[in-house]
């Protein structure tokens, strides 16, 4: 449902992968309680928020004369302040994400978009403005936006073997979400979340994985290869190399979560072959705690 | 052919390919498993990772050595490898294959055709000419030589015989032996006394080479009865180690079945060639016996056919002076008792008690006068088959028995007086015998000077007397007179049986008179003077293989020839039966012994007992093939291919491949369940297929069951499914069976065992369920899918239920039937077309069977149905009257498994008067 055929003409291959997409990440979405997204303080919103005795310095016309009328005091009638926040969204695209164990469900890339969809459904329904750190793409609201943000998320597949966040689109002291399996470069990472970290924007990194990338469960003569086909490294015995393959992804699981520490994010790995609503639960919640 | 030991090769060269096996070696194991290209994300974090051995780059060796063995397996495999390889027949020019092919083969024929048949598979390979001879069916004229592939198909034409060859025919076929050719001879281990004349002329035309079989040949001999024992020996050819051999007595049941009826273990001592035992058993049991054999061996020697001489009559004496106080030697039967009592069974006492034991032969020594009672005993056992001999004497002579006319038990009239010969006071010579004609039984016997006859009765001169003196004096008058009464016949000798009259009882002739009469057994031995004259048709014939066969139309034989002409195609073994007495020929005469024949040293003798040829290619082929097979999964678990990802359909499709291989073992038969069944009362119904027609069966059942638990003393168990293909029907008394039209038809099995099941007691409920819209009869599809189930059954002509049917009153007094249709048209078993209603009686006296059908279409096991927890599952009718046709169902029900159950107990008339009374009548 990714991939959009580009060999079918034009309203076919854009209009088909949408609805799946977008449908399976709003019934996604829908398993996620939408909780107050309030300031819990008055201030300009479509909410009500209380009602209180007015005082000099209101305008007549903030007067609530309903609720005046049924006591002696006048009462303003005010609304919870809603501030709307941008959410950027990165998604790695690379091929590395385009891989599928036969024990998974999905590729990562497939479960990256619905789950980044999932997030944009649930943000744009909260009022938040929803884009990508991207710049074909800045942070608007709206039940067009989520249609725009399906179409590029549909198309969103780089030729790269190991994607780079961008940051070029984050606008500063807004809410970011990086999704990728983080296989390639550290440093760009690193990188990437510093230069956030100094335009004042937090947010959520979501590591997806494979079970097999977890597991390693090779042995016997292999030679690997990046799905791209740019890396390639032969063994003679793939048994042997578990443990230090093992080690290595715990010291970039690890190496990951301090680097969010430090700048400030929220890290979570999640495998594929888990249910995607833990992920969204937790993605919810880590932009409900950076807000 | 290259042989190793007991192994050779068909191909030995190409076992130098073995040769390659350790440059095999070496490239195997220069080459390491080829990699799997894997697509894997996490390759990055791998990059700079070394590998700590390097060990496996190299083949290991156990899978080298698997390689390897599969490798040499193939090359040896197709050299053609063969355990015990048989030696070929070499050398050249014609090939005679003589075979003996007499009853000594008959026991491993089939091996002496297979060692033929390799003989002319050789012969044709080498191109040799060959010819295949029997000496029991010897060729006319030159040696039929010719291509050995053109014997094939005769040989399995070819039979051993039941008699050895006849060393006259052999010794001249030998001498027409010309030309050279070598000569197979498979002999039968028998020292023929043709064989050594033969085997010199055989070495005279070329090299010979034997084959005898290496067990020995075991014969058994006549049965001989002395002393009131069966003497049963058996001879063998060798004197090899002690053996055993059981020795078993055939012979008709008095239901006529063939049974064994006696068997003995004889014993061969070590060293000896003969063995015997004594058989003591009851003379009604040896009469029934008619061969021996010895068990377990197929041959006409080892079978020895009994004929009369074991049979010993039973032969019932009885005088007429039983008061006498004479001298013993002048007593009418002491003759007869001397002449009798080795051979015979002497039976005496009064002459009524005497026919009831029914012997064989009667003989009245100087009897008259018979009461008309005893008259017409000894009348009737005459006629069917006994033979009454009479004795004249004084008293006869008195009397006036036979004299006006002939009495019933008489051959001839009598003249009054007898006459007296060569006495003092008469005149004349006394008379002696005349030869005897052709048509007496004692034709050829010969009669001996010394027999003179001085007194005797005389017969009246009838139109009859011809035909029925068998014996007469020089000057013809009759002296024994014979009359045919039926099966039996009635024999009179015109003097006495003591010597007064004559001196005949003191010759011999008179033992062989009595034998001829079949009066008293005859001796095992037989001269062709006792057979002279007489023509024998044989009966039952032996085959080589010792089985008897009827003889069919083969010609008769003259006595002297069954007595001593040697056995052949015109007198083969077998039972020869005559006027009044039968012969057996066997193979082995009474004293015949068995010879081995020694082969001269010239003559090279091979044994049958070779081993087989066993290729063994096929086997290391498979061997090759499963090594190879062990390679690949050996290879896939090397390479990580079996326990990585996506291993597992591989490994599963490899186990269900071996699972697929083993065959599934055949299923038990639920002996428990059909236990369950048998031990208690369980309704039972017929799977139709339907789910859930069955399951309204077994609710209907289970809710019949209760009903009857709870009312009745009938307490059945859960109800049970019946498959009729699977299961047995026996079981269970009582079979519901509704109809579907689109139920399988049962196989002919099934039907076979519901017929069975029909005809020994067992009642099908037949339940069209379609009362509702259709008659019974009409055409609904259930009424003619029932038509054609119900065709190949067993089924009596039925009626609709008539009103005195014991249906009505086995239990509840019902005039309906009703299930969950309430249609009166339920077919029974008709009643008998002579039934009638007595006057004054409610029911006619109807008592037949269970009937094996009840047909309606009334759906009673809807109406019967309750679930496990005893509610009604489906509604009948409306309202009150509803559940009043549902009771009269469960009444029904009860009626008709009580009819099943009771029978027609009911249809008695001992309760007439309780049912009267209730019907208020």
């Amino acid at each position: 449902m990714t991939q959009p055929t580009r060999l079918r003409a034009g309203a076919e291959s854009l209009a088909a992968p949408l609805p799946p997409l977008l449908a399976s990440a709003e019934h996604l979405a829908s398993t996620v309680m939408l909780g107050q997204h309030g300031r819990r303080r008055s201030g300009l919103g479509d909410e009500f928020w209380q009602y209180r005795p007015s005082h000099a310095g209101d305008e007549a016309r903030s007067i609530d004369w309903r609720r005046s009328g049924r006591s002696d005091a006048l009462f303003v009638r005010e609304k919870e302040w809603q501030a709307a926040q941008s959410v950027l969204l990165w998604l790695d695209g690379a091929q590395s994400m385009n891989f599928a164990s036969a024990g998974a469900m999905q590729t990562k890339i497939d479960r990256a978009k619905l789950l980044a969809l999932a997030a944009s459904v649930l943000l744009i329904r909260g009022g938040e403005r929803v884009g990508l750190t991207s710049l074909t793409m800045p942070p608007r609201s709206g039940e067009m936006q989520l249609l725009r943000l399906t179409q590029t998320l549909a198309d969103a597949e780089g030729a790269e073997d190991y994607g780079i966040p961008e940051v070029k689109g984050m606008v500063s002291h807004s809410r970011a979400v990086f999704i990728s399996d983080f296989m390639g470069d550290i440093s760009a990472v690193s990188e990437a979340l510093t230069s956030a970290a100094d335009k004042g924007v937090k947010g959520a990194l979501l590591q997806i994985l494979d079970p097999e990338e977890e597991a390693f469960p090779f042995d016997g003569r292999t030679i690997f290869e990046s799905i791209g086909g740019t890396l390639q490294h032969e063994t003679l015995k793939a048994g042997d190399l578990r443990d230090r393959y093992l080690e290595r992804l715990a010291a970039r699981k690890a190496e990951l979560a301090n680097l969010a520490r430090m700048t400030g994010w929220q890290y979570h790995c999640h495998h594929t072959d888990a249910p995607a609503s833990s992920a969204l639960l937790w993605l919810y919640g880590a932009l409900e705690r950076t807000t | 052919m290259l042989t190793i030991g007991s192994l050779g090769f068909t191909a030995p060269w190409l076992l130098l390919g073995l040769l390659v096996l350790p440059i095999l070696w070496i490239l195997l194991r220069a080459v390491p498993p080829a990699p799997i290209r894997r697509r894997f994300p996490g390759v990055a974090l791998l990059l700079g990772l070394t590998d700590d051995e390097t060990q496996t780059d190299r083949t290991p060796w156990w899978l080298l050595l698997l390689r390897t063995l599969a490798i040499a397996a193939v090359i040896i495999g197709f050299a053609g490898p063969v355990l015990n390889p048989k030696a070929t027949e070499d050398g050249d020019g014609p090939l005679l294959i003589l075979l003996d092919a007499t009853w000594a083969d008959a026991p491993d024929w089939s091996r002496r055709m297979d060692r033929v048949e390799g003989l002319l598979a050789d012969a044709s390979a080498a191109g040799r000419e060959t010819a295949v001879v029997r000496l029991t069916d010897l060729p006319a004229g030159e040696l039929p030589f010719r291509a050995a592939a053109t014997w094939v198909p005769q040989l399995p034409g070819f039979r051993p015989e039941a008699w050895s060859p006849d060393a006259e025919a052999v010794g001249r076929w030998a001498e027409t032996l010309d030309g050279t050719f070598s000569t197979f001879w498979l002999s039968d281990g028998l020292d023929h006394p043709w064989r050594e004349g033969l085997l010199s002329r055989l070495e005279a035309r070329g090299d010979v080479r034997a084959f005898e079989a290496p067990r020995p040949v075991y014969g058994l001999l006549p049965t001989v009865f002395a002393e009131g024992l069966l003497a049963v020996s058996a001879v063998r050819n060798r004197a090899a180690d002690a053996a055993e051999v059981s020795v078993i007595g055939h012979g008709l049941d008095p239901a006529g079945t063939p049974r064994e009826l006696v068997s003995a273990t004889l014993t061969f001592a070590a060293g000896e060639t003969e063995a015997s035992a004594d058989l003591n058993i009851l003379p009604e049991l040896r009469n029934r016996i008619t061969r021996f054999e010895i068990s377990g061996i197929r041959s006409a020697g080892a079978v020895s056919l009994t004929d009369d001489a074991l049979q010993r009559r039973e032969v019932a004496l009885i005088a007429g002076r039983s008061d006498s106080e004479g001298l013993e030697l002048l007593s009418p039967t002491h003759y007869l008792r001397q002449a009798l009592v080795t051979k015979s069974d002497l039976i005496e006492g009064a002459l009524s008690d005497v026919v009831l034991a029914n012997p064989d032969v009667i003989v009245l020594a100087d009897v008259a006068q018979l009461s008309a009672a005893e008259t017409s005993e000894v009348e009737d056992w005459v006629r069917a088959g006994g033979l009454l001999v009479r004795f004249a004497g004084p008293r006869l002579a008195a009397s006036d028995v036979s004299r006006s006319e002939e009495d019933i038990l008489m051959p001839v009239r009598l003249r009054a007086g007898g006459r007296n010969v060569g006495g003092a006071m008469s005149w004349g010579e006394p008379k002696t015998l005349r030869a005897f004609p052709s048509q007496s039984p004692f034709f050829g016997l010969p009669v001996p000077d010394e027999v003179v006859v001085t007194a005797q009765v005389m017969a009246q001169p009838d139109p009859t007397l011809a035909d029925r003196v068998i014996a007469s004096l020089a000057d013809g008058t009759p002296l024994v007179t014979r009359k045919r009464l039926d099966a039996g016949q009635i024999v009179l000798f015109h003097v006495t049986a003591n010597a007064e009259w004559s001196t005949l009882p003191l010759s011999g002739l008179f033992v062989s008179m009595l034998e001829r009469l079949s009066i008293s057994s005859r001796p095992v031995a037989l001269t062709a003077e006792d057979l002279a004259g007489t023509t024998w048709t044989p009966d039952q014939v032996l085959t080589a293989f010792g089985e008897v066969s009827d003889a069919g139309t083969l010609p008769s034989v003259a006595g002297e020839d069954l007595a001593e002409a040697p056995l052949g195609a015109q007198l083969p073994p077998g039972l020869y039966v005559g006027e009044d007495r039968r012969i057996a020929r066997n193979v082995l005469g009474p004293d015949n012994t068995l010879q081995a024949f020694s082969w001269p040293g010239s003559v090279p003798v091979e044994g049958l007992a070779v081993e087989r040829e066993t290729p063994l290619k096929g086997v290391l082929l498979a061997a090759a093939l499963i090594m190879l097979m062990a390679d690949i999964i050996a290879s896939l678990w090397l390479s990580g291919r079996l326990t990585g990802p996506r291993a597992a359909g591989t490994t599963a499709s490899l186990f269900l491949g071996l699972m697929l291989a083993v065959p599934a073992d055949a299923q038990e038969e639920d002996i428990a369940a059909q236990i369950a069944a048998a031990s208690e009362v369980a309704l039972a119904y017929v799977v139709t297929g339907d789910p859930r027609l069955d399951e309204r069966s077994e609710a209907g059942l289970r809710g019949l069951s209760d009903v009857l638990y709870r009312r009745t003393s009938i307490e059945p168990v859960a109800p049970i499914a019946v498959n009729l293909e699977t299961d047995a029907l026996s079981l269970h008394p009582f079979l519901y069976w509704p109809i579907t039209p689109d139920q399988p038809r049962p196989s002919g099995e099934a039907y076979q065992k519901l017929n069975t099941y029909l005809r020994t007691g067992g009642l099908i409920l037949f339940d069209t369920r379609d009362a509702d819209t259709a008659r019974f009869g009409a055409t609904s599809p259930n009424a003619r899918k029932l038509q054609s189930l119900a065709l190949p059954l067993d089924i009596p002509p039925l009626e609709i239920i008539p009103e005195d049917h014991v249906l009505t009153r086995t239990f509840y007094l019902l005039q309906d039937f009703p299930g969950r249709h309430a249609s009166r048209d339920i077919w029974v078993e008709a009643a008998p077309a002579d039934a009638e209603q007595t006057e004054g009686m409610p029911f006619r006296n109807l008592n037949d069977n269970v009937t094996p059908v009840v047909i309606g279409g009334n759906d009673w096991a809807s109406a019967w149905a309750t679930d496990t927890r005893g509610n009604r599952m489906f509604p009948v009718g409306r309202g009150f009257a509803g559940e009043r046709q549902r009771e009269i169902a469960f009444r029904f029900g009860v009626n008709l498994i009580m009819h099943v159950l009771t029978g027609n107990y009911k249809s008695d008339q001992v309760h007439v008067p309780a049912l009267l009374d209730r019907l208020g009548q």
